[in-house]
């Protein structure tokens, strides 16, 4: 039976279609998570003083520390949105399929 | 770069093993000097302890099969195991270690924390749901999925148990060091107790134990630090600016503390360590074993979610509390050492200082208690996994071929969850003296060059075969081990050369590309019927690694 239903959502169009969209998407994410921290750390190597500017003139505050606390909100905000979309659209897909090939 | 040999040590070390910034301001972990008794923190720690105790002799009569043991019967729900996840993850060094960090140097403190962060995207993104989908109850299961049992679970188990171990010593000689620290214990009846406690937890309680623990080490944790950080915010009406501003006046280095100071400064070593840390992460056996404790993808992608905010939160506050610590424990002479200049005890005590500064004598109890409920929840999680490589990997699989039944397997488990304890301990206390603290380098780039090239390989690339997979993945973590050998973390600072014959501290960007392009090329000269088998089964396991069809439930009532 498992055989069987292997060989139908292989054939089936909706499997090709759940798995080039939830690969690209997570491809791109990772690639999107990847840019944010190395741009971070590359700033942080190679031109620490512009993280050092003050956030307003006569501010101690500087850009760096919302800069850095917008990395690990941006980590946990891409996790949200990956978790949203394959949570409904990739699971409902997942169902039809299955559900499609019985 | 030479800016970058003083900053690396301390920033791998910052990361995950105990009392990690003693190596940054203090010395090394051997001259924590043992505290008078503490009797309020080990009245709290003492109620801690019956708590979970209690706890491991309900899970103990609830856990009977193989599932239950290894997966907690697959009935733990995505936002418990966020927390358990989370439990595991945020060890006391990055309490300590992290807050002990933005107290010396501010800013770079916070490199520290994204640092740490942002491998929870990848892992879901990459890793989580194809792991649930594929898997049982260990990684290796996925990696040998349509492999070769024996050469490629062998290669798992000894990629997990190398990584346990050699995070099990740092976090050993840490606990000892903190318990004498903070409890004014022996640093041996200190090991001996932490290896005990989490021996009953995991022999008797299993997963179930285990993640209770955790995610009562969590939450303890969380309220912790955010009643710390409230208490330093309120003092200031709530304005960072303010906070800021009085921390920059006090502060010895002044307005340098606002911006990136000397922690990373050559490209190479940087990139180096980020590379461990965010895709070592993903390799970690412990972690990846929490994936398999939900029901299903639904609820291992939800977990990460839970897990990343919490674990980020985390992170926040502890930059709040280190700039605290500045301002009410660093100009308070009574937190002082003699000279005035150092903290009483070690730079690594900023946070329970200022935990003391603003809850007094009963809350400093109270974080006492919670740092070592910490250690106590890290080093179960690493028992069960270790014991899980033995037992399910190595006996059922490997030697058993399959033929051992599920009694027999769960006793191997707790029979080597003795054994691990027992060597950790032993471990413990050899390590005593030693500077364990490029172990923590070491185990991440372990698992990001060995466990974490395999797992990825075998989930998305037709071509892996067996051979490509275990030579490539022993070859990575030949390079890991080697590299950091003769790097000068260990071959100058451990060995007492003069200098290193390696020239970088973190290994991960030459050994990890190693593993891949050594997985790659062994798979693709590999022309064996069996390669071809192989190849011919990924889209089988394709199927199920995206739609979960057939996924085996570890829920099994």
């Amino acid at each position: 039976m498992t055989n069987d239903m292997q060989a139908k959502i292989r054939s089936n169009p909706k499997y090709a279609e759940l798995v080039r969209k939830r690969s690209s998407f997570a491809w791109l994410l990772s690639i999107v998570m990847l840019c944010i921290y190395y741009g971070f750390i590359m700033v942080i190597a190679f031109a620490p003083k512009i993280l050092g500017t003050p956030i307003s003139e006569g501010a101690v505050t500087t850009i760096g520390l919302p800069i850095g606390v917008g990395v690990i909100l941006s980590a946990i905000a891409l996790t949200g949105i990956y978790v949203y979309r394959a949570n409904t659209e990739f699971d409902d897909l997942t169902k039809q399929l299955i559900e499609g090939s019985k | 770069m030479k800016r970058l040999t003083s900053a690396i040590p301390a920033l791998g070390a910052g990361l995950l093993a105990l009392l990690p910034s003693l190596a940054f301001a203090a010395g090394d972990l051997g001259q924590a000097q043992q505290q008078p008794t503490n009797w309020s923190a080990i009245g709290m720690f003492v109620v801690f302890v019956g708590m979970t105790l209690g706890i491991t002799y309900w899970a103990a009569r609830r856990t009977k099969s193989a599932a239950d043991f290894y997966a907690a019967g697959g009935g733990i729900t995505g936002f418990q195991n966020g927390l358990a996840i989370a439990g595991d993850y945020m060890s006391a060094a990055s309490f300590l270690g992290i807050s002990a960090l933005v107290y010396g140097s501010g800013f770079d403190g916070l490199i520290y924390s994204v640092g740490w962060l942002v491998g929870w995207p990848i892992i879901l993104f990459l890793i989580a749901e194809r792991l649930r989908n594929l898997g049982k109850y260990t990684f290796a299961d996925v990696a040998s999925y349509r492999l070769s049992q024996t050469p490629v679970r062998s290669f798992a188990a000894t990629g997990s148990l190398v990584v346990v171990i050699f995070y099990l010593i740092g976090q050993m000689v840490g606990a000892g060091q903190l318990i004498k620290l903070l409890f004014g214990l022996d640093y041996m009846v200190a090991v001996i107790m932490v290896g005990v406690l989490m021996m009953i937890y995991v022999t008797f309680g299993g997963m179930k134990a285990t993640t209770w623990v955790q995610i009562i080490k969590a939450c303890l944790l969380l309220s912790g630090a955010t009643f710390i950080a409230l208490a330093v915010l309120y003092k200031f009406n709530f304005s960072f600016e303010a906070l800021f501003a009085k921390a920059v006046e006090v502060h010895p280095k002044h307005i340098n503390i606002m911006a990136p100071g000397t922690l990373v400064s050559d490209p190479i070593e940087a990139v180096s360590l980020a590379m461990a840390l965010m895709f070592g992460t993903a390799g970690l056996p412990h972690i990846l074993m929490r994936f398999f404790t939900v029901a299903d993808a639904k609820a291992a992608r939800k977990s990460v979610f839970y897990a990343t905010s919490f674990i980020g939160y985390f992170y926040i506050l502890t930059f709040i509390i280190g700039f605290g610590a500045i301002v009410m424990v660093g100009t308070d002479p009574t937190y002082l050492d003699a000279a005035g200049k150092g903290l009483r005890g070690g730079a690594n005590m900023a946070a329970i200082h200022l935990a003391h500064a603003v809850g007094g004598d009963l809350f400093l109890g109270f974080i006492s208690a919670v740092a070592f409920a910490t250690i106590l929840a890290v080093v179960s999680g690493l028992t069960l996994a270790g014991a899980s490589a033995i037992s399910h990997d190595l006996y059922a699989n490997v030697f058993a071929r399959g033929r051992a039944n599920e009694v027999t397997e769960v006793r191997v488990s707790k029979i080597a969850s003795m054994g691990i304890g027992v060597i950790a301990v032993l471990l413990g206390i050899v390590f005593e003296k030693q500077n364990v603290a490029y172990m923590v380098g070491l185990t991440f780039a372990i698992a990001a060059s060995t466990n974490f090239p395999v797992l990825v390989m075998s989930m998305f690339w037709r071509g892996l075969t067996t051979r490509g997979a275990v030579i490539g993945g022993f070859m990575g973590l030949a390079a890991a081990v080697i590299l950091t050998v003769l790097g000068p973390t260990v071959w100058k600072d451990v060995l007492g050369n003069p200098s290193a014959i390696f020239p970088f501290k973190y290994p991960a960007i030459f050994s990890m590309p190693l593993a891949f392009i050594s997985i790659w090329f062994f798979s693709i000269i590999d022309n064996s019927a069996r390669a071809k088998a192989e190849r011919e089964a990924f889209d089988a396991q394709l199927v199920r690694s995206e739609t979960g069809l057939g996924a085996e439930g570890a829920h099994a009532h």
